[in-house]
Formats: C-alpha cells, sequence, structure tokens
C-alpha cells in the first residue's frame, strides 16, 4: 500500500501539479513537497508527491552499484 | 521509466548476487518489514538466488492487514449510517472484517466509494453538501500525511462534510514492538522505503543500538533491494550495526520535513490495534482536538458490536513472522485470491496473496 511511483513534473499550478508517468499525464497535489520545480520527479503515492527524487543520489547510487558489481 | 529501468538492471543484479554469496558465511534471517518488499523479492524471484545463509522473513508492514476487526467493524457500521458516502481505497473492499466486508455493504445498498486519493474524497464532499463523506483512513507514515494534507485542505476551503475514520499505525514503534516480543530471532531488517521517505531514517537508530542487529532502508526495484541486503550482510558480517540507506534518491535521513510537520500539526500519537499483536501504546495516530470535527468516531454513533476472528486464519501470527502462509491448514484449499477468508489474501501485498502468486517459484 506504500506504494510510490517516479513522475515527472510538467506544470505547476499552486498545491498541484500536472506530472507525468510514462507518458500518462494527471493530477497530483504538492501540499508536502512545496519545494518542487517543473522538471523534478517525485515519488507519487495515492496522488501525492511524498518526496522529489534526488537525482544526484541516484546517480551517487549508480556508481556504488557498478564499483561493489566490479569488487566480489 | 526513468528511476525505474536503472535499478531493474540484470548483469548489475547477477553480480551483486555473486558478491552476496561471496560476503555471507554466516547463517542470517533479515526481515522485510514492508509487504511492498515482499511482493518485489517474490516476484524478481531473489529468495531463491539468495545463498542458503540467508533467510528472508516477511513482516507486518501491511497496512490492510494490520487493521483489526473490530476496526473493520467500524468502517462496516459507518456505511450502515444514513446520508453517508464511504470513501477507500480498493483494496478496503474486499477485507472481511467479524460478520460484513464493505464490499458486502456495498451490495445491501450502501454508498461505498472507491478512491484513488483522499483529496478525491474531499472533492467528492464538496460535491455532495447534503452529505457526509467518510474516508477510511489506513496506512502507515507514507499515507498519513497525505490524509492530513487533505484535512487542512477541506479547513481550507470551509468543507465541513469531509470525515475520516482515523487508523493509521506507526512502523518504529511496531518494529520494537515485535522485538520486544522476541518470538523470532532477526539479525537485520529491511526498513521500508516509502515511511522513510517521510520519517527519515533516524527514527531506526533503537534498532542497532538497543538490540544489535542491522538496519537498512530498501527502494522497491530489485537492484535496490540486493544493494540493502548486500549492505545488512556487511553490517552482521563485520559486526558493526548502523542505519544505512540503500535508497538515497528517495529517503533523506532527515525525511522530508513539510510531511512531517503537516502530520504533527492534524494528529498526535495514541494507541492503535494490531491485529495478531493487540493494542500497541504509541503506535498510531488520532486526531488533534482541534481536528476532532473532521472525526467520524467523535461524530457519529456507531455500534459495531463484538468482534470476532475468521476460525482458523494464522494472518495474525504470520504478521509477526512466527508462521507462513504453508503454516495455515485453509491457505489455498478454504482460503485462495477468489474466497479470501483472511486480510492476508485478499490485499495485493498481503502475504498470503504474494505466496498464492508466486510460491511456485520458489519450489514451495
Ligand atoms: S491463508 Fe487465508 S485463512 Fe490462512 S492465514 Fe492466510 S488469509 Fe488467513
Amino acid at each position: 500500500m506504500c506504494l510510490a511511483i517516479p513522475a515527472l513534473v510538467k506544470s505547476i499550478d499552486g498545491h498541484q501539479a500536472e506530472v507525468e508517468i510514462d507518458g500518462v499525464t494527471r493530477q497530483a497535489s504538492i501540499q508536502l513537497t512545496p519545494e518542487v520545480k517543473v522538471g523534478d520527479y517525485v515519488l507519487l503515492h495515492t496522488g501525492y508527491a511524498i518526496n522529489v527524487i534526488d537525482q544526484a543520489e541516484a546517480e551517487g547510487t549508480h556508481m556504488l552499484l557498478r564499483e561493489l558489481s566490479e569488487v566480489c | 521509466m526513468k528511476f525505474v529501468n536503472e535499478y531493474r538492471d540484470s548483469e548489475l543484479g547477477k553480480k551483486l548476487i555473486d558478491r552476496i554469496h561471496h560476503h555471507s558465511t554466516k547463517p542470517i534471517r533479515l526481515m522485510e518489514f514492508c509487504s511492498g518488499h515482499t511482493v518485489a523479492i517474490f516476484k524478481h524471484g531473489i529468495r531463491q538466488l539468495l545463498p542458503q545463509t540467508i533467510e528472508m522473513l516477511s513482516g507486518p508492514g501491511c497496512p490492510i492487514c494490520v487493521t483489526a476487526n473490530i476496526d473493520l467493524d467500524k468502517a462496516i457500521a459507518l456505511a450502515h449510517l444514513p446520508n453517508v458516502i464511504i470513501t477507500t481505497f480498493g483494496d478496503m473492499l474486499r477485507v472481511p472484517g467479524s460478520h460484513s466486508s464493505l464490499q458486502l455493504a456495498k451490495a445491501e445498498g450502501n454508498d461505498i466509494r472507491i478512491v484513488y486519493s483522499a483529496q478525491d474524497a474531499v472533492y467528492m464532499a464538496k460535491d455532495n453538501p447534503d452529505k457526509s463523506v467518510i474516508f477510511i483512513g489506513i496506512g502507515f507514515e507514507t499515507t498519513a500525511p497525505t490524509i492530513a494534507a487533505s484535512i487542512l485542505q477541506a479547513e481550507e476551503e470551509g468543507i465541513n462534510n469531509y470525515h475520516i475514520l482515523c487508523l493509521h499505525k506507526l512502523c518504529p514503534p511496531i518494529m520494537k514492538a515485535l522485538l520486544d516480543l522476541g518470538e523470532v530471532r532477526l539479525n537485520g531488517i529491511v526498513c521500508p522505503g516509502h515511511v522513510s521517505a517521510i520519517i527519515g531514517s533516524y527514527p531506526y537508530q533503537f534498532i542497532p543500538d538497543d538490540y544489535g542487529i542491522a538496519c537498512v532502508v530498501s527502494g522497491f526495484e530489485p537492484l535496490d533491494i540486493l544493494l540493502c541486503i548486500d549492505m545488512l550482510v556487511n553490517q552482521i558480517e563485520t559486526e558493526q550495526y548502523k542505519v544505512e540507506i540503500a535508497y538515497r534518491r528517495g529517503v533523506k535521513p532527515e525525511g522530508n520535513k513539510q510531511a512531517k510537520l503537516l502530520m504533527d500539526t492534524v494528529f498526535e500519537v495514541g494507541e492503535a490495534n494490531w491485529r495478531g499483536i493487540g493494542v500497541v501504546p504509541l503506535s498510531g495516530l488520532r486526531l488533534r482536538k482541534r481536528y476532532e470535527r473532521f472525526d467520524a468516531e467523535k461524530n457519529f454513533d456507531i455500534n459495531p458490536g463484538p468482534s470476532s476472528e475468521a476460525k482458523g486464519c494464522i494472518c495474525g501470527s504470520i504478521l509477526r513472522g512466527v508462521s507462513t502462509p504453508l503454516d495455515c491448514k485453509l491457505f489455498r484449499h478454504n482460503c485462495t485470491p477468489e474466497h479470501p477468508l483472511g486480510p492476508c489474501m485478499v490485499s495485493a501485498e498481503g502475504s498470503c496473496a504474494t505466496y498464492y502468486h508466486y510460491g511456485a517459484s520458489y519450489g514451495e
């Protein structure tokens, strides 16, 4: 039930945003993520953006995964 | 899909699994707290790819499953009141209470509607000013802030016919309660990713500090989970227990401050009734006095009568990690997703439903 999926923020209007998931556009509340900007990715849970995805951290995790898989 | 596909790379996955095989020497038992993790672990066949040293156990992290019958009965009783529209997430509909379910109540002609979001329920209240719209508020810290936001929105827009049945539960206190019960010996916990997106990783510090157990927050893609297991194995092998995050793109140590603020504005911590565990102090949320007018329990007269459990259903001990669905005599014979007897078979993320759908894939 705690499912949340990445969604791209396309536009913002007050507490509401238009987000895109896999090419499908839908409405999302950004009451919990007022710092969000157009172009950010958010974690969308039951119609609410519960966090902004940290792209630098995503890159960092990917580097870590590649490093770990090199050293057994 | 960005931030999804990158974490499903099977080549990287194989290498991580090799690494885990190489590093894991001690027999250990890890619990994935969150039922979303259980589903992902089964779906991607992770259990059978892990070395024999690692045993994975499902935890109580399915909000629908842990809702006690007495609370389900309240939701069903509310549905029978006149001039009421019950709004709920879809999975709740089929969950059997002591005598009925929301689905049966709906078939009897009561107005029960599935919503995608608490915000939809607020709009429904706005569109139906002559009815009371009651939202069945179940969920952990992932969902509770969205409900808080919906109440604040209703307040801001002057909507007075929106109410919630507040059954929200908190994860760290139930983890502590489980560890204190001491029924299952654990070496590490896979902590819930989206609960942690809200609360951060600090609230888990008691797990390594007080119990000497490894603790890593995980995302839900296969590589997230493998990275988490690798980190857990590393902590256990080196005996250096701490709280780590394997899901840094979604979880900050301090969590989401705004979400925590809204949650704290609307709710206060109180006791909650957990299926299989019972009433645990300080493990749930209730509305603060200032928001009492949104509280369905305070504003409607409901008397659900005495509650009872489905005979033979062992959901309670499955949720405590003491049993698995395979220990239930009713599993697959009398209890199936089409004819579920307990919530663990109804919820798409319930352990019984997960074993039912993916059980064959790990040679059970
Ligand atoms: S299989 Fe059915 S009856 Fe048995 S524990 Fe699971 S939900 Fe309950």
